[in-house]
């Protein structure tokens, strides 16, 4: 069982939360008026990606809050959780999905794996 | 005569504590500390039980949890347990076991005809034989399979041991407690990390019990026990025994079911097994290495074991499993067997595919007086019920055929070695990858994404002195990345030789493989090297392919012994290396877990919590049928003694429209919404617009998804300025709340608005009926009159004397008062008002009266009458949505082609033409009776009622172009060959004018 970040609350079980697919898709302000090709882009269309994903998750059984995470889709590896309204920390094109952010960092820092 | 195995001088069992036990119904007798295999060897009981598909008989091939072959039925009754395996179950007084698969006994048993008959039934024969008649499989053929196949028999009572749940976190997680688990934990544990080393064995020492070899030039016991001294003094390890890592998942979480009180036999106080859930932030694996067998022919006959196994059954338990022995290897490991075995009185024999052996091991054997046949593998064996000799016949070089004469060697007991595997099971569940090394013939761990290392034999390194370099190493790394320092400090043991292997899976035979004695790789599920060869000849050569074909290592033994073997053969096949060939991904858990252990305390009553208002008791003891909506059980009808729950439903139905009943509608999701913007946030997730209700007055609204369709509904009141209390429907409350909630923090994390979940702080008693003033009146001086106190509005103050806010809401379509007090007198007060309302012969009724008098009413049920395919225009309630106000969620979704199409299907009243026919809910709409199918359906029916105010049957229906259609006809069709007309109306039925809710 995976463990998800909060946060807020700090890391805790995958069981306590609940997941809420792809990040920063913000609601068109001009709703009203895009067209409809731009409207199921908005509602339908996701990355689904094999690697690096930017998602959301919500502390459903926790704190209840809503927040974002960049995870790697194939190792479940998560490289940072973030606030909603923070700018998303992205890995260097480098990241494997193996290592985490501070093994990562150091490695990359002595130049050694 | 008793235990004629036993061995004086041998063993670590307790023999001034003698054990009596039953096998088969026949009294026997072993120490404490034997296991319940090794008892049955002292006793010489080498027959166990009969194969999964063969029949044949089968007894012990190892002394430990790789046991494929030697499992019997433990206890009976409710205790009773199938499968175990012999060589893991410790012997208590009393302990009953039996043998499985057989009938009418384990030595005369009628299903050994399908051994003779095995040349029919090869693998997969199922699939190509029982094809004929197709209706014979399920009636005739399965049972018949199902009968002769399986091993042993479930439970048929429930469980009534106790099992529990525990939850931990660690630094270092060491599985295993082996030389190199130990020297893991002891140099883990030395840097002050929180340690957990566990073990799947009743004693720490792995192999050490068996081996006794020296470290730090203490004898094996006595390090051990210095050791686990060591660890017992350190405040932050946990040692646990009996207990298996079985399960490794992601972000290292291990599960580690203990046997707590299994060993004591069955009918112990307390728990009897406790599952750990490990959290660890480093794991070091020293899971240790399974012996490999050859596969020969007739390898399966009880009294065959592994080498190790022998060894460990003379040295740890002090029983020699046969008085003239046969060591049959390939490396240098099983000379060690073959010299304790002689040392215990046995006559050894050592039968070597290696052409000219040498080295130590070779020579000690030699000055023992042993002989040894070299270059010579077993080509056949002999006996009934167990081994009673063996057919030996020089290899050629290549090792792929005989030549020369055979010898007969007679014998009782068979030790088995082809190399070791290491146990890399919980490295592969990891995700772990792993690499065929050739040096030592196996595979090995290799790169794993997960924190953690493998030490020791599961490493592939095989030396006691390099396992305790290896354990420390990991030890101290593993502490050091999890936050703690320490210096490696390996405890010394003397080097050893190396195995020296002559590789070699399937040992040739006078015959081609199929044609003579079965040679099994997998004794468990009976697989033969000759069903792999039909597998490859099948075109079944993808190691995935072989696998589920031929069942291989896919029994519950996971193939602990057989994958290796059963690769190497298709390999040799395909003309490939054994890495060529691939391996299998390996899959928790390692060993059977019971589903007591998996459950824990989540069983019965505690399996899933009931949610239940604060009027449980009361609805309880009145009669009250409960149905689940979801976490809630909530009362359906209140059946009165020898009334039926259908006839209660009525009664409720007539009651309500006559006079007054009350309902309990505390299960409705109840959201306090706060804060300066709250306004601006209703009027965003519902359609219509909030800006001008006034403190104090309620409004019904719906909520869309984005895509303009309905998601839920409820009544909002406004309680201050910018203050409201939000319900919704009860199966939906908690997604509403975090569907809300994602709209506040993530969208609009601007609005200053506060959601707080209420749903269980209030108690709602909805008062229904002509009467339900006047009951009211008796219990509160607020004037509640129709003028005073009009529809859609709400009034604070005291209901029978408890602070309450009073809501004229109505569900029913009668005059309703919704009484909403604080949980804790939601009893008292309902209690009251059934004493108020006596006068009035007033009832409580449930969700069944209430659904059908709200369809009376024409009113829709959201998830019943919509399906997530429908606007408040295709209810018939365009009325809800505002066309004045602003943006809205679901307001673009109105214009996208889908919504704007014609034929969309509408809410329309039935009517059916027999008033009597309850249309089954869910029917079919069609236009013409008589067609051929298929017919296209245009419509189908969401609620349908028998309204006993009607006296009819009524139903709501969601058809095309409904509206348009009203006054027309269509057609019931079912499943079942109803086919009943129906005429479309207007899907309200009954005070179409709303007047009774206002009164």
């Amino acid at each position: 069982m995976i463990q998800v970040d909060c946060p807020f609350c700090g890391k805790r079980n995958l069981t306590e939360f609940t997941y809420g697919g792809e990040a920063h898709i913000a609601r068109p302000e001009n709703i009203a008026e895009i067209s409809d090709a731009e409207f199921a882009r908005y509602l339908f269309t996701r990355k689904n990606p094999k690697g690096t994903h930017q998602e959301r998750w919500n502390h459903a059984m926790g704190c209840r809050r809503w927040f974002n995470a960049v995870r790697h889709t194939v190792t479940d590896q998560f490289w940072a959780t973030y606030k909603v309204g923070e700018t998303a920390p992205l890995p260097p094109a480098g990241w494997d999905g193996v290592l985490s952010k501070s093994e990562f960092e150091a490695t990359t820092e002595t130049g050694a794996k | 005569m008793a235990q004629v195995n036993r061995v004086t001088g041998k063993g670590r069992v307790n023999r001034s504590k003698p054990v009596s036990f039953t096998f088969n119904g026949k009294s026997y007798q072993g120490y404490e500390g034997d296991t319940l295999a090794s008892a049955l060897l002292a006793n010489n009981v080498k027959l166990l039980g009969r194969s999964f598909k063969y029949h044949r008989p089968r007894g012990v091939y190892t002394a430990g949890s790789d046991e494929p072959s030697g499992l019997v039925q433990l206890e009976t009754g409710a205790y009773t347990e199938p499968n175990t395996r012999a060589t893991m179950i410790e012997l208590y007084e009393g302990l009953s076991a039996a043998s499985q698969n057989c009938w009418p006994s384990v030595r005369w048993d009628v299903g050994e005809v399908n051994n003779l008959g095995s040349r029919l039934i090869p693998s997969g024969f199922y699939y190509k034989t029982f094809m004929w008649p197709a209706s014979w499989w399920e009636s005739v053929y399965e049972k018949a399979i199902r009968h002769s196949a399986g091993l042993g028999k479930c439970p048929e009572e429930n469980d009534p041991d106790v099992y529990e749940h525990r939850h931990v976190h660690c630094d270092v997680l060491v599985v295993g407690m082996g030389p190199a688990g130990l020297s893991a934990a002891l140099n883990a544990g030395r840097s002050g990390a929180r340690v957990i080393v566990l073990d799947e064995n009743a004693e720490a020492g792995g192999s050490l019990l068996t081996t006794g070899e020296d470290i730090d030039s203490k004898p094996a016991d006595q390090w051990i026990a210095d050791t686990l001294a060591e660890l017992d003094a350190m405040e932050e390890v946990t040692v646990l025994t009996r207990t298996t890592a079985s399960a490794y998942y992601d972000h290292n979480y291990i599960t580690a079911p203990e046997r707590v009180t299994n060993h004591f036999g069955p009918r112990q106080q307390g728990v009897r097994e406790r599952f750990w859930k490990i959290r660890a932030a480093q794991v070091v694996l020293a899971t240790g290495a399974h012996e490999r067998p050859p596969v020969f022919a007739e390898n399966d006959r009880p009294g065959i074991m592994m080498a190790s196994a022998l060894r460990t059954y003379v040295n740890q338990y002090g029983v020699l499993p046969g008085k003239q022995v046969v060591i049959f290897t390939n490396n240098n490991s099983a000379y060690a067997a073959a010299i304790d075995a002689k040392d215990a009185g046995a006559e050894v024999t050592i039968v070597d595919t290696r052409p000219s052996p040498s080295g130590p091991a070779f020579e000690a054997a030699k000055a023992k007086g042993i002989h040894i046949d070299e270059g010579y593998g077993i080509v056949a064996t002999k006996g009934k019920h167990g081994v009673k000799g063996c057919e030996i016949a020089p290899l050629s070089n290549d090792g792929r055929s005989v030549s020369g004469k055979s010898i007969l060697i007679p014998c009782d007991a068979i030790g088995v070695s082809a190399g070791w595997n290491p146990s890399v099971h919980m490295w592969s569940q990891a995700r772990g990858k792993v690499a065929w090394d050739p040096a030592v013939a196996c595979f090995k761990p290799d790169f794993c994404q997960q924190k953690v290392r493998a030490a020791g034999s599961c490493n592939g390194t095989f030396d006691l002195a390099g396992c305790l370099a290896e354990g420390a190493e990991a030890g101290v790394a593993a502490a050091r990345d999890a936050g703690f320092d320490g210096i490696a400090k390996a405890p010394v043991a003397a080097a050893e030789e190396a195995f020296d292997l002559r590789p070699i899976y399937y040992v040739p035979s006078r015959r081609p493989v199929g044609e003579g004695k079965k040679a099994f790789h997998d004794h468990q599920n009976d697989v033969t090297a000759a069903d792999i060869h039909l597998a490859h000849r099948e075109g079944f050569i993808s190691v995935e392919h072989l696998k589920r074909y031929t069942t291989t290592g896919m029994a519950t033994d996971q193939g602990k012994m057989s994958n290796v073997n059963a690769l190497a053969i298709m390999a040799d096949l395909r003309g490939d290396t054994i890495p060529g060939v691939g391996t299998t991904t390996f899959r928790p858990p390692y060993t059977p877990t019971t589903f007591g252990a998996m459950a824990g305390q989540s069983a019965g009553e505690l399996f899933h919590f009931t949610q239940k208002t604060p009027m449980w008791d009361w609805h309880a003891a009145n009669g009250a049928v409960m149905e689940a909506m979801g976490d809630y059980l909530r009362p359906l009808a209140y059946a009165r003694p020898g009334e039926s729950t259908k006839a209660a439903e009525n009664r409720e139905v007539k009651m309500v429209r006559q006079s007054v009943g009350v309902y309990d509608a505390s299960t409705l999701g109840k959201i306090d919404v706060r804060g300066p913007d709250a306004t601006q946030f209703l009027n965003l997730v519902y359609t219509n617009a909030w800006d001008k209700l006034k403190v104090g007055r309620a409004k019904y609204g719906f909520m869309l998804n984005e895509r303009g369709m309905v998601y839920d509904d409820g009544v909002t009141t406004k309680l201050g300025e910018n203050h409201y209390h939000m319900t919704t429907t009860t199966g939906n409350a908690a997604a509403v709340l975090a569907w809300l909630e994602d709209w506040l923090q993530v969208e609009w994390p601007d609005l200053d608005v506060h959601l707080t979940n209420v749903a269980e702080q209030w108690a709602v008693c909805s008062l229904a009926g002509p009467n339900a003033r006047k009951v009211l009146e008796k219990l509160t001086s607020l004037d509640v009159s129709a003028g005073a106190f009009p529809f859609m509005t709400m009034k604070e103050g005291k209901v029978a004397g408890v602070d309450a806010r009073i809501l004229r809401v109505s569900f029913t379509g009668e005059s309703s008062f919704e009484i909403n007090v604080p949980a804790r007198y939601g009893q008292y007060v309902w209690e009251q008002i059934m004493e108020a309302g006596r006068e009035f012969d007033i009832i409580p009724f449930g969700t069944e009266a209430l659904h059908i008098l709200r369809a009376e009413r024409g009113f829709v049920v959201v998830g019943q009458d919509t399906d997530g395919t429908v606007t408040p225009m295709d209810l018939g309630m365009g009325w809800i949505v505002s066309k004045n106000k602003g943006d809205f969620i679901g307001k673009r979704g109105f214009d996208a082609p889908e919504v704007a199409r014609g034929g969309r299907k509408q809410l329309v009243g039935l009517l059916t033409d027999k008033r009597d026919y309850v249309i089954p809910h869910g029917s079919h709409l069609v236009e013409m009776a008589t067609q051929a199918p298929p017919v296209k359906t245009v419509g189908w029916v969401c609620s349908t009622y028998w309204s006993e105010t009607l006296g009819r049957s009524i139903a709501l229906a969601l058809v095309e172009d409904g509206r348009a259609r009203i006054g027309q006809s269509l057609t019931v069709r079912n499943i079942n060959g109803d086919a009943e007309k129906v005429t479309l109306t207007d899907p309200v039925f009954y005070d179409a004018k709303g007047e009774r809710a206002h009164a």
